[in-house]
């Protein structure tokens, strides 16, 4: 056995399924291998795509997403996929190839210091140095991966070494670090402390953060805030975890969330941050949650706890691990007449959109898809406006997931996130919402689900500018619009027609629903076009 | 401001140290200085670090190194339950008849001269970061050629504090 052969048979025992990435001589050894494997792999048509994609299947099956990719322009490519993986803590496992051992630090071809230059972007890295530590490594580098805050781990493996002989292959059952001990257990005074401000509350609220999900604690978190009738909202990454209609649902915070959100949490006496690490636009004014308020702090990772705001209670450990020992705790609040006061601020306070009939209102886009998806729904929305209403106007039912790249804002993740969530649960229906200039980031990756066979349902929405950013300078710099026109952007019936794509389009709001239901029902690949307001706001 | 010692237990693997200040730097945390060297034990590596920041600052530089994956332990060098050390190399321009002045001040603070020239001098001397600054304030008039300064290095007093590895 060789190093390449070992690496695919480390994969193997991880029940890896599938590989993304993108060839190139100092990887070529371990792609020689895999085809002896029933691991399938998935071309991508640029790097950065085999990170959203593994980030997509790591999103919905719980584990580590893995990709492959040659060394120098390869590595540095896949960086952007990376740093966006770390920012929202998704799993991945990154496997680079690097040029034989000898040679490194020498600048020959394709050489670029890949672990050095992900430094700050990954939980752990490793640049192997003997093929027999690959199984020690591989083992590790899962565990790491996906265990207390998970995040990605990259293994930068030389050719030579995926070359060199393998003597024996053990995969090893247990990891042995020494220094990485994850807190798992909630400290159980905290927890006592925690009850006995509930139990004074007269205000609660709890903060659903992209830790809930990762932790597998939605339905924990959700039964919790039930059983003592106590409100709840989420940050943009925590939307998911509960669905948009229930009772005690009271919207998303932050500077792009609804107004009668950010009013309850300034309103409450005592917060419950679960998962959620008091992030600039989440929480623009850390001050405003902890003056004379108690603020309870769940994280898996301490180092999130008084980083942005200092918390009265805080308490480490996994959401669900917590979560269970709360939930067997007894104590007895009264909320009743603090959720009947939100209720009214959610009235009071609801945006109402004057949306132009000349084109299509986001709002009652998302609404109609949304409700017409089912249960177990994937939604993958992009970076933007496109983003920003998604989050607004996004019907959660009781199973249905939304991933968005949320902490790095990276443009483009939603089309290769949205091919890596079909592949991990193809059953389920997975649908993509991005803007013009999201799409034109990714949309050499329709190549890809054609080729794989991968069903595609594209939305995008086109209002010819980069929204966001016009949105931007449209309040910051007085309209003075600058690098925003998306003039010049194909014919996209004639584009996604040379992938065989099927096309469908939306002017206005006449015939909305029966194009939403043809679309949802096409077999064949297909993207829907909706015209957008060019001059929409996402706040009005 | 304030300034705190940390000792710090970390794996000893390739990278460890640049680990740790790649995180000093791209958080923008102040090291004043930093030592490393192998433990006892070759597994480990010993790191002490001189930072500065207020109290904020200082419990998120300690929970951000903890966080590292090849971190055993982090803990705070308190200063009266410690002992810390600095050595210092320095080269002096000194003719020979300045010698026996150069050599008196080094006597009294408990150096030693490790290199005698025909025009110079190095001297050793061992001690806390304030003893060194007033050595080398007490040099005044002697031209500095050359200084090495270690960094501290540091271990808490007594057996309490002591991290005993499986």
């Amino acid at each position: 056995m060789i190093g390449a052969e070992a690496i695919v048979k480390c994969l193997e025992e991880e029940g890896v399924k599938y590989v993304f990435g993108y060839p190139g001589v100092a990887i070529c050894p371990f792609y020689n291998s895999i085809t002896e494997s029933k691991i399938k792999t998935v071309l991508v048509r640029t790097e950065q795509s085999a990170a959203h994609a593994a980030s997509g299947l790591a999103r919905i099956s719980g584990k580590p997403g893995v990709c492959a990719v040659t060394s120098g322009p390869g590595a540095t490519n896949i960086i952007t996929g990376i740093a966006t993986a770390y920012a929202d803590s998704i799993p991945l496992i990154v496997i680079t190839g690097q040029v034989k051992s000898d040679l490194i630090g020498s600048d020959v071809f394709q050489e670029a210091d890949i672990t050095g230059a992900v430094e700050s972007f990954v939980k752990y890295s490793y640049l192997v140095k003997k093929a027999d530590e690959l199984p020690r490594i591989f083992k590790e580098a899962f565990h790491i991966a996906n265990t207390g805050r998970k995040g990605p781990v990259l293994i930068d493996i030389p050719i030579d070494i995926q070359q060199a002989p393998v003597k024996s292959f053990k995969y090893p059952e247990t990891v042995n670090l020494r220094t990485y001990k994850p807190t798992v257990k909630g400290n159980s005074a905290q927890i006592k402390k925690v009850i006995k401000e509930l139990n004074r509350s007269a205000r609660p609220i709890i903060c659903i953060g992209g830790g809930v999900q990762l932790g597998g604690a939605e339905d924990l978190v959700q039964s919790f805030a039930e059983k003592h009738g106590i409100p709840f909202v989420t940050t943009m990454m925590g939307i998911g975890t509960v669905p948009t209609d229930h009772d005690l649902y009271f919207g998303m915070v932050g500077n792009n969330g609804k107004p009668y959100a950010n009013k309850a949490m300034n309103e409450a006496d005592v917060i419950m941050m679960v998962g959620a690490r008091v992030a600039d636009r989440a929480i623009s004014q850390p001050d405003l949650i902890t003056k004379d308020k108690v603020l309870i702090h769940i994280d898996v990772d301490p180092a999130e706890i008084g980083k942005n705001a200092v918390s009265s209670i805080p308490l480490v450990g996994d959401c669900k691990a917590i979560f269970e020992d709360l939930n067997s705790e007894e104590f007895d609040i009264d909320c009743t007449k603090w959720v009947k006061e939100l209720k009214k601020y959610k009235k009071e306070l609801c945006p109402v959109r004057k949306p132009d009939k000349k084109y299509v209102d986001p709002q009652g886009f998302i609404d109609i898809l949304t409700n017409k998806l089912n249960d177990t729904a994937v939604y993958v929305a992009d970076v933007g406006q496109n983003q920003i209403f998604s989050c607004a106007y996004v019907n959660i039912k009781d199973n249905t997931r939304f991933l968005t790249s949320g902490g790095m804002g990276t443009m483009g993740y939603s089309i290769p996130a949205a091919l890596g969530a079909k592949l991990a649960d193809p059953k389920r229906q997975v649908v993509c919402v991005c803007g013009d200039g999201s799409f034109q980031m990714s949309m050499m990756e329709l190549a890809t689900f054609r080729q794989h066979g991968v069903q595609a349902k594209i939305i995008v929405f086109n209002n010819s500018y980069l929204g966001m950013v016009r949105e931007y300078q449209h309040y910051s710099y007085k309209d003075n619009y600058s690098m925003v026109s998306l003039d010049g952007s194909p014919d996209l019936e004639k584009l996604v027609s040379a992938y065989d794509f099927d096309y469908f389009r939306l002017e206005n709001m006449n015939g909305l629903e029966k194009t939403i239901d043809a679309f949802i029902k096409d077999k064949k690949n297909c993207l829907l076009e909706v015209m957008i307001d060019p001059m929409d706001l996402v706040k009005q | 401001m304030q300034k705190k010692v940390f000792s710090l237990l970390a794996n000893n693997t390739s990278g460890v140290l640049s680990r740790i200040s790649g995180l000093f730097s791209r958080r923008g945390y102040n090291i004043e200085s930093i030592t490393a060297g192998v433990t006892a034990d070759p597994r480990y590596t010993r790191i002490t670090i001189v930072t500065s920041g207020d109290d904020e600052v200082l419990e998120q530089i300690e929970k951000q190194v903890a966080k590292l994956e090849d971190i055993q332990v982090i803990k705070e060098l308190v200063p009266d339950e410690s002992v810390y050390r600095e050595l210092a190399l320095v080269k002096v321009r000194c003719a020979a008849q300045e010698r026996p002045s150069v050599i008196a001040i080094t006597d009294i603070f408990r150096g030693k001269i490790v290199d005698v020239a025909a025009d110079s001098l190095i001297i050793e001397i061992t001690g806390g970061i304030e003893k060194i600054d007033k050595f080398l304030n007490l040099l005044e008039g002697h031209e500095i050629l050359e200084l090495a300064r270690t960094g501290m290095a540091g271990l808490s007093r007594g057996i309490e504090n002591v991290t005993f590895l499986p």
